[in-house]
């Protein structure tokens, strides 16, 4: 049987060896953003990938890439994507818009992440239809509140 | 924040018509998410970049909202489709309502 490291994180964490900071006890909040953003509609899953780490140091600057499958045209592109974190004080981290003009649904940027959580991306195509993605990450350094 | 912002933007100067190119645009801002304090214990007024556009020729090409999860001094990495020569302009719009435009040429062969 081979060890993933990644379930090797996950159960450190659950046995608290890995630090968990203080809980913001947001997840109901990205539940509740989500619900907002697609109103009465249903979220399909997949065409969204969500590209984060799965074990980051430092919570303050983490690189995250974020490509929906499309083929991009005046018929058939992507709208609009939303990208929102389960466990920081406020769930919103970014929304991009795009248009046929954009060429690719992909776009890169640099997350605070305030704790061990799952971010969700929630895609928006030009037929008015969700899809959604998600990453889970572990995350050392909280982001966010720290002190000056 | 002092305005107007320092940005830097990486753009490829000449590309082939119908390619997607890929555009990165940064701008210098602490991105203060009004979540810290400071040494006297006082909340840190929250102060962020909240709109990022992209026009190509004036035509909107991308558009992005900035939140409190995103991290200080953002940058945006994106594409967009080579068309036609001209200019690329990328503007910046903080809470406030105050912007900060940078430009770049694109010569399409």
């Amino acid at each position: 049987m081979t060890i993933q490291r990644r379930d090797c994180l996950a159960w450190l964490s659950t046995i608290g060896l890995a630090p968990h900071s203080m809980a913001f006890a947001s997840t109901d909040q990205a539940k509740q953003a989500i619900q907002i953003l697609v109103g009465d509609q249903t979220i399909q899953t997949g065409r969204v990938i969500l590209d984060i780490p799965p074990l980051i140091e430092n919570g303050n600057s983490v690189v995250m890439t974020l490509r929906v499958e499309s083929p991009m045209t005046e018929q058939d592109h992507v709208k609009s994507v939303h990208v929102l974190a389960e466990g920081n004080p406020l769930p919103h981290i970014l929304s991009a818009y795009f248009t046929p003009r954009s060429g690719r649904a992909q776009v890169m940027s640099r997350v605070r992440l305030a704790e061990n959580q799952r971010v969700w991306a929630i895609a928006q195509m030009s037929n008015g239809s969700f899809w959604q993605g998600y990453a889970d990450t572990l995350v050392t350094t909280s982001a966010c509140t720290e002190e000056r | 924040m002092t305005r107007p912002l320092r940005t830097i933007v990486t753009a490829p100067p000449q590309a082939k018509r119908g390619q997607v190119i890929t555009v990165r645009a940064s701008a210098q801002h602490p991105m203060e998410n009004g979540f810290r304090h400071n040494e006297r214990g006082q909340r840190i007024e929250r102060d962020i970049l909240t709109d990022f556009i992209c026009l190509y020729n004036g035509i909107e090409v991308f558009r992005a909202k900035l939140h409190t999860g995103i991290a200080a001094n953002p940058l945006i990495e994106f594409n967009t489709l080579a068309v036609e020569s001209g200019e690329l302009s990328f503007e910046w719009r903080d809470s406030g309502g105050l912007s900060t435009i940078a430009k770049a040429r694109i010569e399409v062969i």
